[in-house]
């Protein structure tokens, strides 16, 4: 398991659980359910925002907002 | 046969074309973009669906979902969820993008929920159709109990089907829910029926989550009461809620939509951002587009500038010419004429300006600044969705202000709000261009024009001092409250050029006419102002000077200083002396504070009072010689302290009143007015005690 702000550009994965209730809520009706892959597609430079593929659109979210989304790492197919 | 008159609201997510559906329907022109935000009130419109039907169309801010996180999405929340609201819909249209349709459906199932009157409308079949994805129109029909309707709003096919179908809804009989509420959490929903007294099992649960649906407050305690009888956390049954609803609209999209694979480039976005969104270049692009920017608005528009300048001043001519002399030549020539000519000759520029701005918000730039400034900006106590304010606060910031509204935090919106006035506007360019043009020569710098850096400087100075005060703010405003920022970024889109064209001229027009009603009625009040005097004053100078030398010219000039007008700004004159101005100039700063557009008018107004050569507004002012020295007034000094003046100064009425709407109490316009005051006077006394 891994915490999405630590992925580099180009890693896949699933979401599995946002360990931070008030994130979860704003996160979830956005499309970012457990089970939901996604991939790091951009990560802005100082430490800023995190750019992620999910359902076909991409969102972008801060870092430390990245730190509470736990996903599961994804074989390349 | 009388027709019947339905109300039809436009929900969906942010930018999912509503507003550009909205227009298609009602022919209206409501601002469009590619970022998501753009619509942050509610706005009516009027369409005729048949010959039986009228409706009036009201488009929603963009939504993500019925539990809104800002301001705008809580205007969508509030017509949508609440029956009794003067705007509820009799049909409802979600518009999806078909692009991203599993987001799309979440919001379009919980308003199938609320039981009401639905129709589905399919967007950007054409870019989801490039990009490989198929959505099967019937099934997803069936699947849903709704009907479905592919379009292109932005070529406006399929507007005749949608109007059927909303015909066709008008009647429908409630369906059975998308996801019935009441079998995931049993018995509890009912009895909040109860407690609310209507049979709407989704609107109940809605109100169950806290959410604050208008009339709650009276249900609240009883609600609280029930929750914690079934042991029930809001935010628990919320998530719950909405996973269970993702997965029933998983199994929906898995059979309706397949994806093939894209034609053609679709990897222009990705290609894009890589050189957009780039940790070092992405920066020097952003500069680089705003150094442009100034550029073009100083070189680009000089010749058209010109044109209009000398159009103007052989326009004058001819009129004094061609009507009888006296007062009224006086008043029309001098008052009006001088004082049209001071904003028309800004009409190049401005359009250049706003050409940029929706040129940049159209594509989908904004949503990339923001995202790589995102940083920068908390470090200040604003968020990344600030920059999208900020930089159309450039352009005016009355609409700047209230875009502010999807900042989900209130400080950081407060700040936001607070600094948007710091940027320079177009209505200060005026006052900018003529400055700068007498105090700087028109050379070159290393290639670059020198008058468009030095006025991209003074832009700069604006953004600096706005994130200077957002950072002092930041440890006044106090609020426990979390900050996000979750922003959705749109693909690049090839800007609509009908709308960007269509947005060019609208501005145009607003900037005339609007300011142009303010200057006319100012230049003549101005004129009356400063061609009478009290008492027999006029007389006296007039037998005073009789028989002397260059008579007229000390007799127009004494004049003007016992004129009224006169009056005013001697009274005011020592308070800006310090600063370098002399009277005339305190008379411009007081009428500025109706629009600050009108200086130049004024100042072409009281320069050319009893001036009996007709000349160009910068001609006029170049000439204007310091009483004591005899060498031009308008020395580098002078200038510079009275630009930093314009840039600091909060002299817009308007822009005060939208941040009382905004913030709803008459306290931060007061502090916004303060301490941009003080900030002006400030840094005009330092300019001008250095300089001279
Ligand atoms: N290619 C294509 N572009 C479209 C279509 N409909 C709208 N657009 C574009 O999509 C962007 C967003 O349109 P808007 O109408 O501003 O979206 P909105 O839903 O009102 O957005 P918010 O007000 O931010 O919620 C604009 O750039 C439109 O020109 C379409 O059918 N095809
Ligand atoms: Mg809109």
């Amino acid at each position: 398991m891994q915490k999405l702000a630590n992925l580099a550009i180009g890693t896949k994965g699933e979401i599995r659980s946002i360990s931070d209730s008030d994130l979860e809520q704003k996160l979830l009706e956005m499309g970012c359910t457990p089970g939901e892959k996604i991939e790091v597609v951009r990560r802005a430079p100082f430490g800023g925002p995190v750019a992620i593929l999910v359902s076909s659109y991409v969102l972008s979210i801060r870092k430390e907002d990245a730190l509470k989304i736990d996903v599961k790492l994804l074989k390349d197919e | 046969m009388s027709k019947e008159q339905i109300k039809i609201a436009l929900a969906g997510n942010p930018n999912s074309g509503k507003t550009t559906l909205f227009n298609a329907f009602t022919g209206l022109k409501q601002k469009v973009g590619n970022y998501p935000g753009i619509t942050v009130e509610k706005k009516s419109g009027k369409a005729k669906l048949s010959d039986k039907y009228n409706a009036e169309i009201i488009d929603l801010p963009g939504t993500y979902s019925l539990f809104p996180k800002s301001m705008d999405e809580q205007v969508a929340q509030q017509v949508l969820c609440n029956n009794t609201d003067e705007d509820y819909p009799d049909v409802t249209i979600v518009i999806a993008d078909a692009t991203n349709l599993r987001r799309s459906i979440f919001l379009l199932t919980q308003v199938i929920d609320l039981n009401m009157n639905v129709v589905l409308a399919l967007n950007m079949v054409d870019i989801a159709t490039k990009k490989g994805i198929l959505v099967n129109v019937n099934l997803l029909s069936e699947e849903l109990g709704i009907q479905v309707i592919a379009i292109n709003a932005r070529k406006g096919n399929g507007i005749e089907s949608l109007k059927q179908a909303i015909i066709k809804t008008i009647d429908e009989k409630p369906k059975k829910p998308f996801l019935d509420v009441t079998k995931i959490f049993k018995g509890v929903i009912e009895k909040a029926n109860e407690i609310r007294g209507v049979e709407n099992n989704y609107a109940s649960f809605l109100a169950l989550c806290r959410q604050k649906l208008s009339g709650e407050v009276l249900n609240r305690c009883a609600l609280n009461q029930l929750c914690k009888q079934y042991e029930i956390i809001p935010e628990r049954i919320q998530a719950k809620e909405t996973v269970k609803r993702y997965k029933a609209i998983d199994k929906v999209i898995f059979s309706c939509v397949k994806k093939g694979a894209p034609v053609g480039k679709h990897q222009f976005t990705k290609k894009l951002d890589d050189l957009l969104i780039h940790p070092f270049f992405g920066y020097i692009i952003f500069l680089l587009i705003l150094f442009l920017l100034f550029q073009a608005v100083f070189s680009w528009s000089a010749y058209p500038m010109e044109l209009i300048d000398g159009l103007f001043t052989d326009l004058s001519i001819w009129t004094a010419n061609a009507m009888p002399k006296g007062m009224l030549n006086d008043l029309v020539v001098n008052g009006i004429l001088a004082g049209l000519g001071g904003i028309f000759i800004f009409v190049p520029q401005i359009a250049f300006l706003f050409a940029f701005i929706a040129f940049l918000e159209d594509t989908g730039y904004m949503a990339r600044v923001s995202f790589i400034t995102d940083k920068l900006l908390r470090g200040v106590g604003l968020n990344g969705r600030s920059i999208i304010p900020l930089l159309s606060g450039a352009a005016c910031a009355v609409p700047a202000i209230m875009s502010a509204r999807t900042i989900s935090s209130w400080k950081e919106r407060l700040i936001t709000i607070m600094v948007t006035p710091l940027m320079s506007c177009s209505a200060r360019l005026p006052v900018y261009t003529l400055i700068i043009s007498m105090i700087i020569p028109a050379d070159d710098f290393l290639g670059f024009n020198l008058q468009g850096l030095v006025l991209m400087i003074f832009y700069l100075i604006g953004f600096v001092s706005a994130i200077g005060a957002a950072y002092l703010m930041k440890f006044i405003i106090k609020s426990k409250e979390r900050s996000y920022y979750i922003m959705e970024m749109p693909s690049y889109k090839i800007p609509d050029w009908k709308t960007v064209i269509y947005t060019i001229v609208e501005k145009i027009k607003v900037f005339l006419f609007d300011a142009g009603k303010v200057i006319i009625a100012i230049s003549i009040v101005l004129w009356f102002l400063s061609s009478f005097a009290p008492g027999k004053k006029f007389e006296q100078i007039e037998q005073e000077w009789s028989g002397k030398a260059d008579a007229e010219m000390h007799i127009a000039a004494d004049k003007l200083e016992a004129s009224y007008a006169g009056i005013i700004g001697k009274t005011i004159e020592p308070a800006i002396k310090p600063l370098g101005f002399d009277w005339k100039i305190g008379i411009s700063l007081i009428t500025s504070f109706a629009a600050r557009e009108v200086f130049v008018g004024t100042m072409s107004t009281i320069y050319s009072v009893g001036d009996d050569n007709i000349q160009s507004i910068k001609e006029r002012l170049k000439n204007v010689k310091n009483q004591e020295t005899g060498e031009a007034f308008f020395t580098p000094a002078v200038g510079i302290s009275l630009m930093l003046f314009y840039a600091f100064a909060m002299q817009c009425m308007s822009t005060l009143a939208i941040v009382y709407r905004e913030t709803k109490h008459w306290k931060w316009p007061v502090i916004q007015f303060l301490y941009m005051g003080v900030l002006a006077y400030l840094s005009s006394f330092i300019a001008y005690q250095i300089l001279s």
